[in-house]
């Protein structure tokens, strides 16, 4: 029989230290609406999102209600939209077409983003994953609630540098084109090395080719929840830190893996996997920067950071592990500076670099994620930031991403305002030497000697 | 059986338990334990209920219960068991 205090500690989770389901994410196949003509192929893809993610909102306000957790996020992501249209689109505006249908398909449906204007060019381009890399920038103009992403790299391929160097100027048009809204559509792109198929977090959310034709993955947070957790382990070992962060890890998965599998009966779709993720938003007392003082830093970013920070990744993998019967996608520690404001705080007052926020994605989750950087950094400049967390992913087999913002008109000292969830962030000096003559040898990064496993 | 976990927290006057237990007899919601507890002036209430048999939807009950809880100056949640029982119990 369940007791008084399990029942208040679930309450005051929820209540105070802001527990909830960061996304319910159904991912959508859209291979079967392939069609050598684009108006049928646009027709097929609408069709397709609005019949199947039809109850997908519902359905999550209906378990929100059920359980008494807030679901704050219900998504979807979609196939590789280069793989979708690249037998119906000749030119980039053929792909800002798809682009406008799924948008059309996520406003019909009441999800705040949709996945998966996404390209996978690890090894090489086809003429398609070039005309929708080339097509982002308008595509991420035109349109409100598409997220787009492109794999660069792999442990397994190496690193596609001609890629590289073309997102490098993708992601500076992206920023020029949404200048009047302090060049939000870079928040909105995405790079990786090693992209998860299964990932439910935006902006790099898409389904891979290897699902099934529609799965429900399921990403749940509490960043405020071991926070608070660790409050009471002040002072203690490493023993008793872990300890803690690990079996707090459990309970915030556990509740993930119950509102995943509820989603998926009553939408009649797969389960695929949860995502343990500790990922911050804005809001007071939902902060990984904080978990990191509480640890014991000053601010991150500070020395021992990347040390603490690993710890923490490492402890919520292992709590959560247990806590579900699949586990996938990015699971782990996010350190976006524009969406947490103990980061913010960290980089205001000088203690966080990019160069540390570098180092510290060597062993978190993700990578270099939503930074502001001035409006004119150069192209090769972006890069060669792209292929340095390329390299780290690369390396050491994990998911790095890039998530830079070069924020049009703005310098140094001024901030971005990218509004909701998105946050604020305060534009970082970028290390301005020059990288380009790396970045513009042509070709690619081989793959690592220890990628040859077979 | 469905099971369902209903707090009631807030300032401690007459009624509290009747007024609840009044509209869940009316529902055919079936209790089937209560712990209560005043701590610093505060009422503090636990119920486990079986909403198998209610009359309305599980949607309604939280909406009317939540409704009746601002009635009477308190926060009165339902929520299924699972969540706690997933995140106490392996």
């Amino acid at each position: 029989m369940l007791n008084r205090s399990e029942i208040i500690e679930t309450n005051q989770m929820i209540e105070k230290e802001n527990l909830d389901v960061r996304t319910i994410t159904l991912g959508i196949s859209l291979l079967d609406c392939i069609d050598s003509d684009l108006g049928r192929l646009n027709e097929k893809i609408y069709q397709k999102i609005t019949t199947v993610a039809k109850e997908l909102v519902s359905t999550g306000e209906e378990i929100s209600k059920e359980y008494g957790i807030p679901i704050v996020n219900k998504r979807i992501s979609v196939t590789p939209v280069a793989l979708v249209g690249a037998c119906a689109c000749r030119s980039k505006e053929d792909f800002v077409s798809i682009a406008k249908t799924l948008d059309r398909a996520a406003r019909q449906v009441g999800v705040n983003f949709i996945g998966g204007y996404s390209a996978l060019v690890a090894k090489g381009m086809t003429a398609a994953d070039r005309l929708l890399m080339e097509s982002i920038p308008e595509a991420l103009a035109a349109t409100e609630r598409i997220c787009s992403s492109v794999n660069l790299g792999s442990t397994r391929t190496g690193i596609n540098m001609d890629a590289v160097r073309l997102m490098g100027s993708i992601i500076c048009e992206t920023a020029k084109r949404t200048g009047d809204r302090d060049s939000c559509g870079c928040a909105k792109l995405v790079v990786f090395c090693n992209a998860p198929d299964d990932n439910p977090f935006m902006a790099g959310a898409f389904h891979g080719v290897t699902e099934a034709d529609a799965v429900i993955n399921v990403g749940v947070s509490g960043p405020g929840v071991v926070k608070k957790a660790l409050e009471k382990a002040r002072g203690q070992s490493f023993e008793v830190l872990c300890e803690t962060i690990k079996k707090t890890a459990f309970k915030i998965t556990r509740v993930g893996q119950l509102v995943a599998k509820r989603a998926s009966e009553m939408l009649g779709v797969p389960f695929g996997i949860v995502d343990l993720s500790l990922a911050p938003t804005p809001a007071v007392g939902d902060s990984v920067a904080e978990i990191l003082q509480e640890i014991g830093l000053e601010y991150p970013g500070a020395p021992g950071t990347t040390a603490a920070l690993a710890l923490l990744n490492d402890q919520v993998k292992k709590g959560g592990v247990m806590a579900s019967s699949y586990v996938g996608g990015l699971s782990g520690a996010f350190i976006p500076v524009s969406e947490d404001q103990g980061m913010i705080d960290a980089v205001n007052i000088g203690c966080l670099t990019l160069e540390k926020l570098e180092a510290m994605t060597c062993v978190c989750s993700v990578g270099l994620d939503m930074i502001a950087v001035p409006g004119d950094t150069k192209d090769t400049t972006i890069a060669g930031i792209i292929a340095d967390e390329m390299a780290i992913g690369m390396v050491n087999q994990k998911t790095t991403a890039v998530r830079l913002i070069p924020v049009f008109g703005k310098g140094v000292g001024d901030t971005a305002e990218f509004g909701g969830l998105l946050g604020y962030a305060p534009i970082m000096p970028v290390n301005s030497f020059s990288c380009d003559t790396f970045v513009n040898r042509t070709g690619r990064i081989p793959a690592p000697i220890h990628s040859f496993k077979n | 059986m469905k099971k369902a976990i209903i707090t009631v927290i807030g300032q401690d006057r007459v009624g509290i338990i009747a007024k609840v237990c009044t509209y869940l007899a009316e529902k055919r919601v079936n209790v089937l334990d209560i712990s209560q507890t005043i701590v610093s002036g505060y009422f503090n209430m636990m119920m486990i209920v079986d909403v198998a048999q209610a009359e309305v939807s599980y949607d309604m009950l939280a909406e009317q219960l939540e409704e009746i809880g601002s009635q009477i100056g308190c926060v009165i949640k339902i929520q299924l068991e699972d969540i706690f029982n997933m995140m106490h119990r392996i």
